[in-house]
């Protein structure tokens, strides 16, 4: 049955399609879940949807409430959808680097942006943020990343979603940013066999980025358990954009960096398997589609010239 | 051969400012120290008292997390590579306001 009420009840429930050509032989195969078939596009719908149904059965969220999100990116989007249909406003809070079709469609939503400046560091960042917070105690922030309604989304969905669709998964790639994705589907699948592996690929970004951040100023999101995880890969911004052209020439999927990143180590743990002569099958997650990264210069020219246009870059 | 260590901006006042240092050993621990004797003070920004890796640092060998691979005890060969950063999971913006709005920090 693919007929839905509204777009709300179309989240999830998306694609697991196989990679032949990718994969390193009929014994390890590798499987791209494609969240971007989600109703705006990203895997970070399932999150949004939770955490808003979340707060409104707390009694958290009434209706004209405003919802107040630090974003860069794909959550502001899906809240923004959300909050649409469910009457709520929005405001974002992001850093001014993220790519221009973001902010776009943000507006289009009818979201409010507030912009925390990319030079300024994450210190400017969080003073900001307090500042915020101050003048609006009533506004109500769902926090992605500590908010168990995030990783929920993906214990009650992802994980039956794959387990159903693939009963012989070994594997199971995805990106690491609020750490909810791999946190619930990593304990649904654990849950249903101790013996997957649970693989996290996080994005290395260029210097700017990690700027003068002082070692005892660090964040590691609340949600985040490192005994869900197996092992965990940091893939650089030319791995990821080989990665991501590689999936578009070779399968035919136009995805985003982060999927490149993730792709990257998943191609990683597949080929150990078959050095090894183990039979694996591999599945990742696509978080996004390459869309909204188009003005980021990254898809075209070469590898070099696209590392550079990232170069300070929040692409994943 | 010697194993190439890659130094975050924000602790190259330790290596006079290169970005990449050269060290040996065969743990991380080994490493750590072998470099703190050219680099004097970079191994205690890395390591707590308590002798583990500090929480908001992200160690890699080869781009995997050492904490995957035994921590300090982590092996290494000539010809790897290790990449030293500060934790910034999620995007470092986004989160460090996030951190500060849920009044975590």
């Amino acid at each position: 049955m693919a007929r839905f009420d509204s777009l709300l009840d179309a989240c999830g429930n998306t694609p697991l399609v196989g990679l032949p050509r990718l994969s390193p032989s009929p014994e390890v195969r590798l499987w791209a879940k494609l969240e971007d078939r989600n109703p705006t596009g990203s895997v970070k719908d399932r999150a949004a949807l939770h955490m808003v149904r979340g707060a409104e059965a707390a009694g958290r969220l009434r209706p004209g409430d405003t919802i107040l999100e630090p974003t860069s990116g794909n959550t502001g989007i899906s809240l923004a959808m959300v909050a649409k249909l469910r009457g709520y406003r929005l405001v974002c809070v992001m850093p001014e680097n993220v790519s221009t079709e973001r902010v776009q469609v943000l507006r289009m939503y009818g979201a409010e942006i507030i912009y925390s400046p990319a030079a300024g560091g994450s210190n400017q960042a969080v003073a900001q943020a307090k500042q915020i917070s101050a003048e609006h105690p009533d506004w109500v922030m769902l926090y992605q990343y500590g908010n168990e309604a995030n990783a929920r989304a993906h214990y009650e969905t992802t994980g039956p979603e794959l387990l159903r669709d693939l009963p012989s998964l070994t594997h199971f790639v995805a990106g690491l940013g609020t750490t909810g994705t791999l946190m619930g589907t990593g304990r649904y699948l654990r849950e249903k066999n101790p013996e997957v592996q649970i693989i996290a690929a996080e994005p290395r970004y260029g210097e700017l980025v990690y700027g003068l951040r002082n070692i005892d100023e660090g964040y590691v999101p609340e949600l985040y358990d490192p005994s869900v995880l197996t092992r965990r890969f940091s893939v650089g911004t030319r791995d990821a954009v080989l990665r991501t052209r590689q999936l578009v020439e070779v399968e035919g999927l136009f995805v985003g960096f982060s999927t490149g990143a993730v792709a990257h180590a998943a191609l990683n743990v597949a080929h150990e398997a078959l050095r090894e002569g183990r039979r694996a099958d591999v599945a990742f997650i696509v978080a996004d589609g390459g869309w909204k990264y188009l003005s980021t210069g990254g898809y075209g020219g070469t590898l070099a010239e696209a590392e550079e246009k990232l170069e300070g870059q929040l692409w994943a | 051969m010697a194993i190439e260590v890659r130094i975050p901006t924000i602790l190259r006042s330790y290596t006079g400012g290169a970005k990449t240092v050269e060290g040996s050993g065969d743990t991380l621990a080994d490493l750590l120290t072998d470099l703190d004797s050219r680099h004097s003070g970079l191994r205690a920004r890395l390591i707590t008292d308590q002798g583990g890796l500090h929480r908001f640092v992200n160690v890699y060998v080869n781009d995997e997390d050492v904490r995957f691979l035994g921590a300090l005890d982590a092996k290494l060969k000539d010809g790897d590579s290790v990449t030293i950063l500060p934790a910034v999971a999620g995007g470092a913006f986004a989160f460090a306001a996030a951190a500060a709005l849920a009044g975590t920090r």
